[in-house]
């Protein structure tokens, strides 16, 4: 009788969706990289931290969405920024961390709703010399290759579009209608951007390049230049035409980052998006005094997709979404 | 008619552009970490078979195309339209010649085609991906000529032409690769 309820059941599982989509050699490779990222930081002198991965806050950010637990209605953190940050403000220094983040609705090939991001603060550094250490841990991962770095604007510019600090809105639609065909109704001038910069700019881009001085209205949490408040201390990585890295020279003032984080709940009220609650434990945390530093989210899965020549992440995760 | 949001986006799908029914050919997922998401798909227009690109914020939501493809088996031609039935349900279709466009050439009476349907009406039709037709026409070959790689057009009876081996005959039958058009071998009988 079990054997004939167990064989029924068996029956169903009739595709090969419980096999892993690695390969048991990648999940080793994984596990070696993994290991030498750990050393990386370790001679560096900079500590492995652990923090929530559900908590109570989770983002105002305007096209980030978190994923929520039913019973408590606490967030599943879409990166460990906040955490660290409170973190740094109570004199953790230098902190890296190998976190498991979570973003509704990103699935494709170099996205999936769970994934690993790999996080770090150096306190009291530039820009510049963590650009170097995102240069020297991809080395490391990839092997040594030239790696160029260009201004936002300077990399529109070089492909051919025009320059978003000064252009008008009108012409971002014109460039990026030419460029994808006809656009969705609604796209503000960053939607514009957005799509010029993946359409356009990355497929032109040196094989790894940092973007830097993104337009002020995409700093985030960075702060903006102190010569040209109309760009921010914010780079970003790309290897390949794959995002790899977003880091900023962090904000720390905390009335500014409140004003930032109420703009981006008026973005998304606007959007007619769920409008999330301000963290007011980082609020309270850079109150309190962040320490002027640095930091750098760089996604873990597409590095080592990289390193596999592989052609999407799945390929280099234990089980991708769809297996889940 | 069901609509789908774009995260329900898969090639195969069949959804309606600006009131024409077009079936999705690529979907890519791009999102800039901190930016808007976007699915940039390539489309086939189902009624000219023009293939576009477009692109959507990612959760928009597009209504979908009542289009069915159903095997049906060709009845007969009488000239203007392409007579059709549907096997289990003995529904007949009308096919305008516009709509079986090229596929015309392969189609024998009682093969059976896949028949797209918009909105219950005939929009394309394909054959079988192998039929066998007769030779109607072929110049005269080389009797016992079975291995030099010479090759002849041969006009079938359907009025395709399609290149064969100079040992065909006329008259005799063949088994032909539709989607490629190409002779594949003679058909025992």
């Amino acid at each position: 009788m079990i054997r004939a309820l167990v064989s029924t059941f068996l029956e169903h599982v009739t595709d090969s969706s419980w096999m892993p989509s690695a390969s048991v050699e990648v999940l080793r490779r994984r596990a070696a990289q993994l290991a030498a990222i750990r050393q990386f930081f370790a001679t560096r002198d900079v500590v492995e931290v652990e923090t929530p991965t559900l908590a109570a806050a989770g983002v105002t950010a305007p096209h980030i969405d978190g994923l929520r637990e039913v019973s408590t209605g606490y967030w599943l953190q879409t990166s460990p920024e906040y955490a660290m940050k409170r973190l740094l403000a109570a004199g953790m220094g230098d902190c890296y961390q190998l976190a498991r983040a979570f973003r509704a609705g990103e699935q494709g090939r170099y996205h999936n709703p769970e994934f690993t991001l790999l996080e770090w603060y150096r306190v009291g550094w530039s820009g510049t010399a963590l650009m170097a250490e995102v240069q020297a841990l991809v080395d490391e991962v990839l092997g040594q290759a030239p790696v160029h770095a260009m201004a936002y604007s300077e990399a529109f510019v070089a492909a051919g579009l025009p320059d978003p600090l000064i252009a008008s809105d009108d012409e971002l639609e014109q460039a990026a209608c030419a460029a994808v065909g006809q656009l969705p109704d609604g796209l503000n001038c960053d939607g514009h951007l957005d799509l010029l910069l993946d359409a356009v700019v990355i497929p032109s881009l040196p094989s790894r390049c940092f973007l830097t001085h993104y337009p002020a209205a995409q700093a985030a949490l960075a702060q903006l230049d102190e010569g040209d408040a109309r760009v921010a201390h914010r780079f970003e990585f790309f290897c390949d035409g794959v995002e790899l890295a977003n880091g900023f020279v962090e904000l720390t003032d905390a009335i500014v980052q409140r004003q930032r984080f109420v703009e981006d709940q008026i973005q998304r009220q606007a959007a007619g998006l769920k409008v999330v609650a301000i963290d007011e434990r980082l609020l309270a945390a850079l109150q309190a005094g962040l320490p002027a530093c640095a930091g750098v989210a760089l996604g873990v899965d597409r590095l080592l997709m990289l390193a596999e020549g592989a052609h999407s992440i799945a390929q280099v995760m234990a089980f991708d979404w769809g297996r889940a | 008619m069901a609509s789908y949001s774009t995260n329900q986006f898969k090639s195969g799908l069949k959804i309606m552009l600006d009131g024409d029914p077009f079936s999705i050919v690529e979907n890519e997922f791009v999102k800039p970490g901190k930016g808007q998401a976007f699915n940039r798909v390539k489309v086939r227009n189902l009624k000219t078979g023009k293939v576009i690109d477009r692109t959507f914020k990612s959760g928009e939501t597009v209504e979908g195309a009542d289009v069915m493809e159903t095997e049906m088996q060709f009845l007969y031609s009488d000239g203007e339209f392409f007579h059709f039935m549907n096997q289990d349900t003995y529904e007949q279709h009308a096919a305008p010649a516009a709509a079986v466009g090229d596929s015309a050439k392969w189609l024998k009476e009682q093969d059976l085609c896949s028949v797209t349907l918009y909105n219950g009406q005939p929009l394309s039709v394909e054959p079988p991906p192998h039929v066998v037709l007769q030779v109607a026409q072929t110049d005269p070959g080389l009797k016992g000529d079975t291995s030099s790689g010479g090759n002849k057009p041969a006009t079938l009876e359907t009025g395709a032409v399609v290149q064969v081996p100079l040992f065909i005959q006329e008259g005799e039958m063949l088994r032909i690769d539709t989607r490629s058009g190409e002779y594949v071998s003679r058909a025992r009988d």
